[in-house]
């Protein structure tokens, strides 16, 4: 691969040729603030906030989207950056809800994140027009509030570019542009599929897990990873926990086969855990009617039934159906028992359903 | 599986899925509606296509991706036999095959040869419904290409020939040198989340984990002295053969793990007779589900949130699933197994899964190198005989699992059942993106959204039935009735009916065919004969 050389805040780096600024700042450890880029999207360019002194030239570039030249000489943190970053910040939070307190994004939110960093408390543009947006509260999943919508235009490159279902897209001019649907209805009337690619790549409260809302703080939730239990793709996510309980599942950028990519039964179907119809106790059918039972009461029934029919009827008598949806040591077992004690080879699951 | 196995020695997906966004050039998808049964896999070939990697949709429904598709083979249902015979044919007469390959690495290719003969384009045409133009397009375009990618599902293994559809599927691959690189091979793309890994554990009738086979000798001793027991060498009892002898009263007892046979398997009524004919049936399961209301016994079962293991992916890679929570039940369903044996007469006593994993490991050489400390981060796809091996992303490389990968060639076989006149339309079956089996009923988000069944009919019947989207039908078979809403949609073809099977108020198998793959015990979920008629 072809390097170039380059000086970041004084330090020479090295990036691959066609690289960007923010692209070998990232490979050298400089982090550069950014709204809108994302490593699995297109570069828009268009949020401004990753912009950078060059020397040599008069205006400060984004980084995303200007490519490195051998010898350039960037500053990431001069004065006139951070001048302009602030300038960025409190145009955005001009017309922006300053709910935080009780923002479901708050601790995952960039926007907020940003303001800290650069101290924008409040905006000098404050008291201008603000939108006041109906939220898109049509469906069990998502929580649309496009009030909190910084037009970095995420949702609408992960709809297209993850997901290749399109749905999104701009509408309006100036002030009124919005990032929506065509024609601008809420999500549960439009083509959506609900994989919730927008809302893993939203920097702020616009878009929010339906689940989430008013469950945890984003630093309560403890993130355990593991594999999804619908089809066989074989997508990793985290799964969101607070207090013992699991409260959403989030993406994950590691996950090898399907990176931060769900889709509705992944992201959204983990419900079905709590649904109050789960079993929770041993079920013993009594003329005809399930009755509550102990384990104990169970196996002992269990027991003496299939022990009592192997005897007088053989091995043969008994068959067991092991399951494609448990995990793989579970299936082992039930193999195991049927065919070592049960002395039968009598086990299948539904691979050929 | 059983029609890879034949042909390549091994079932499995010969490729990864990375291969579509990576290394593919042509994806010819044969009975895979991608988008809905596995939408990540979808997702990929969409962005794949749209990067310029061609696309070839074979189906007889217009699924999503025939929007991204360069050509759309819309061939009759249970005609894919033909249709990849007569691919074949125009390979071999236009002298496409890829004669190296064929002979390094195959075998019994003038069988085939002698088969596909027959298949000329016209014939296939007639038979198939689609153009000799088209036929000759995509025969030339795969063959022609060097890197293409195979997928199908149940679209293809859901018939009376399945295994016969599977293996032309792998006659064309081979033919054309398609299998051992990246970029190629013949990816059947496994339904549930684990059904690869349930195969792979031997929850089969033939088998010990690892494909190790119950009538080997020498293997069955390996089993024998690791559990401590004799071990039967008669091969056991498949899914509908067990029912069949529920059915005879020869088997008298059943234990059933997560599985809803009386809302997923074809020909219902048939399998709740069995179930009922039963002395004892004990189900272990999340909910009451139409099975489990059979059972004498239900063990609750713990969700995949709240138990440690594995599930091994559709591409062969053995990841982990994490506790996240206590279980709801009060112990995981290994615990539950495990205390079930015991209390039986075998003890079963581990600690944790991972010496589960571990015991199972050490006596399966294709993955005795895998283990949860390698896989913590990232998963390992089998083959993986030792813990220094990097895994096999990608099968039979230089040579076939088998040795030589043989060619199986397939006459025309129809569908056990076909429309008549007093069945007029063919019913086919499938999975929606919003559901998945039986669980997803049970999500309330999910199931508020989509919470019954829509039976996509097509436009040119809704007139005639003077049937409108939402309308409600009676749809009969010879075998069942069900009641269902209606959505008309040129997704289906003129004289078909397209329905799920995930709502327990349309139980949409008690109508699904009797006819049986007779190699695998696979339904004939694809084809059958039923009669719609309007509820006024």
């Amino acid at each position: 691969m072809e390097m170039v050389n380059l000086y970041i805040n004084g330090k020479e780096v090295a990036a691959p040729t066609g690289s960007t600024i923010m692209q070998a700042a990232d490979l050298a450890g400089i982090e550069i603030p950014r709204l809108c880029y994302d490593p699995d999207l297109s570069a828009l360019g268009a949020c401004r906030l990753c912009v950078v002194e060059v020397k040599g030239n008069r205006l400060l570039p984004a980084s995303c989207v200007t490519p490195v030249m051998s010898g350039m000489e960037v500053f990431t943190e001069s004065p006139a950056v951070i001048e302009a970053r602030r300038t960025i910040l409190e145009l955005l939070v001009a017309n922006h809800p300053l709910d935080c307190m009780t923002c479901d994004k708050l601790g995952a939110c960039k926007l907020a994140d940003y303001c800290y960093h650069y101290g924008v408390k409040e905006s000098p543009f404050a008291g201008g027009e603000k939108h006041q947006y109906k939220c898109d509260d049509s469906n069990p999943f998502i929580i649309r509030d496009l009030n909190k919508c910084i037009l970095c235009g995420a949702c609408v490159r992960a709809c297209e570019e993850m997901t290749g279902q399109d749905n999104l897209s701009y509408l309006y001019r100036g002030f009124h542009r919005k990032a929506t649907t065509a024609g601008d209805v809420d999500y549960a009337q439009s083509d959506c599929v609900f994989c919730g690619q927008c809302v893993a790549l939203c920097p702020t409260g616009a878009l929010t897990e339906k689940t989430m809302a008013g469950q945890g703080r984003r630093w309560e939730i403890e993130r355990v990873r593991t594999t999804c239990p619908f089809c066989g793709t074989g997508c990793n996510f985290d799964l969101a926990v607070k207090d013992g309980k699991v409260i959403g599942v989030l993406s994950n950028p590691d996950s090898p086969v399907n990176g931060r990519s769900l889709c509705v039964k992944g992201r959204f179907g983990w419900d079905f855990i709590y649904n109050e119809k789960r079993l929770t106790t041993p079920l013993i059918k009594k003329n005809g009617q399930f009755e509550a039972a102990s384990w104990d009461e169970a196996f002992d029934l269990i027991a003496q039934k299939f022990n009592a029919i192997k005897d007088e009827y053989g091995p043969d008598s008994f068959a067991a159906l092991s399951s494609a949806r448990c995990t793989n040591e579970e299936n082992y077992l039930v193999q195991k028992f049927t065919r070592a004690y049960m002395g039968t080879n009598n086990v299948d699951h539904c691979a050929r359903t | 599986m059983a029609g890879l196995a034949t042909t390549f020695g091994s079932g499995a997906m010969t490729n990864p899925i990375n291969d579509i966004s990576n290394e593919a050039e042509l994806m010819l998808l044969i009975g895979t509606n991608t988008t809905e049964a596995h939408p990540v896999i979808g997702y990929k070939m969409r962005q794949a296509a749209r990067k310029g990697c061609k696309m070839i949709v074979c189906d007889p429904r217009r699924i999503d991706l025939v929007d991204d598709a360069d050509y759309w083979i819309r061939h009759n249902p249970g005609t894919d036999i033909p249709l990849l015979n007569g691919m074949m044919h125009i390979i071999i007469k236009e002298g496409l095959e890829d004669k190296e390959f064929v002979a390094e690495r195959t075998e019994n290719y003038e069988a085939l040869k002698a088969t596909v003969e027959a298949y000329n384009p016209e014939y296939v045409a007639e038979l198939t419904g689609i153009s000799v133009d088209d036929l000759y397009t995509v025969a030339r375009l795969y063959a022609t290409t060097d890197k293409a990618m195979i997928f199908y599902t149940l679209g293809i293994t859901e018939h009376i020939c399945g295994t016969r559809n599977v293996m032309s599927i792998a006659n064309l691959a081979m033919l054309t040198g398609h299998v051992g690189r990246p970029g190629t091979g013949v990816c059947p793309i496994r339904g549930q989340n684990n059904v690869q890994g349930a195969c792979d554990m031997g929850a089969l009738p033939n088998v010990f984990p690892a494909y190790q086979a119950v009538n080997n000798d020498e293997i069955r001793s390996k089993f024998e002295q690791a559990w401590g027991v004799s071990l039967p060498a008669n091969i056991g009892l498949k899914i509908p053969e067990m029912f069949e002898a529920a059915h005879a009263g020869k088997v008298k007892a059943m234990y059933i793990l997560g599985e809803n046979p009386v809302l997923t398997d074809p020909n219902a009524n048939h399998i709740k007779e069995a179930l009922e004919n039963l002395d004892f049936l004990v189900v272990q399961e999340l909910f009451l589900t139409e099975t489990a209301e059979f059972a004498d016994v239900i063990l609750p079962a713990a969700s995949f949130s709240e138990c440690d293991g594995t599930f091994t992916s559709t591409e062969r890679r053995v990841q982990r699933v994490r506790k996240a929570i206590e279980p709801l039940p009060g112990q995981a369903n290994w615990q539950t197994i495990c205390q079930m044996s015991t209390r039986l007469g075998y003890t079963m006593q581990y600690d944790h899964p991972g010496q589960i994993w571990d015991e199972m490991a050490a006596l399966s050489p294709s993955m005795a190198g895998i283990n949860y400390e390698r896989i913590d981060q990232v998963g390992l796809h089998w083959p993986c005989p030792s813990t220094d091996h990097p895994g096999t992303p990608f099968l039979h490389a230089g040579k076939f699992t088998r040795g030589l990968g043989i060619f199986q060639p397939s006459d025309h076989i129809p569908p056990g059942e076909m429309p008549d006149e007093e069945y007029p339309f063919l019913l086919s079956t499938g999975r929606i993106l919003y559901h998945y089996n039986v669980t997803t009923p049970y999500s309330k988000g999910i199931n508020s959204m989509w919470d019954r069944e829509q039976a996509e009919v097509n436009p040119l019947d809704a007139e005639k039935l003077e049937l409108e989207t939402g309308s409600r039908v009676i749809v009969t078979s010879r075998r069942g009735q069900v009641s269902s809403e209606v959505k008309v949609s040129d997704r289906v073809m003129p004289g078909m009916i397209w329905m799920s099977f995930h709502h327990t108020a349309t139980p949409t198998n008690e109508l699904t065919s009797h006819h049986l793959d007779p190699i695998t015990g696979t339904g004939e979920y694809k084809v059958c004969a039923v009669r719609i008629e309007k509820i006024e």
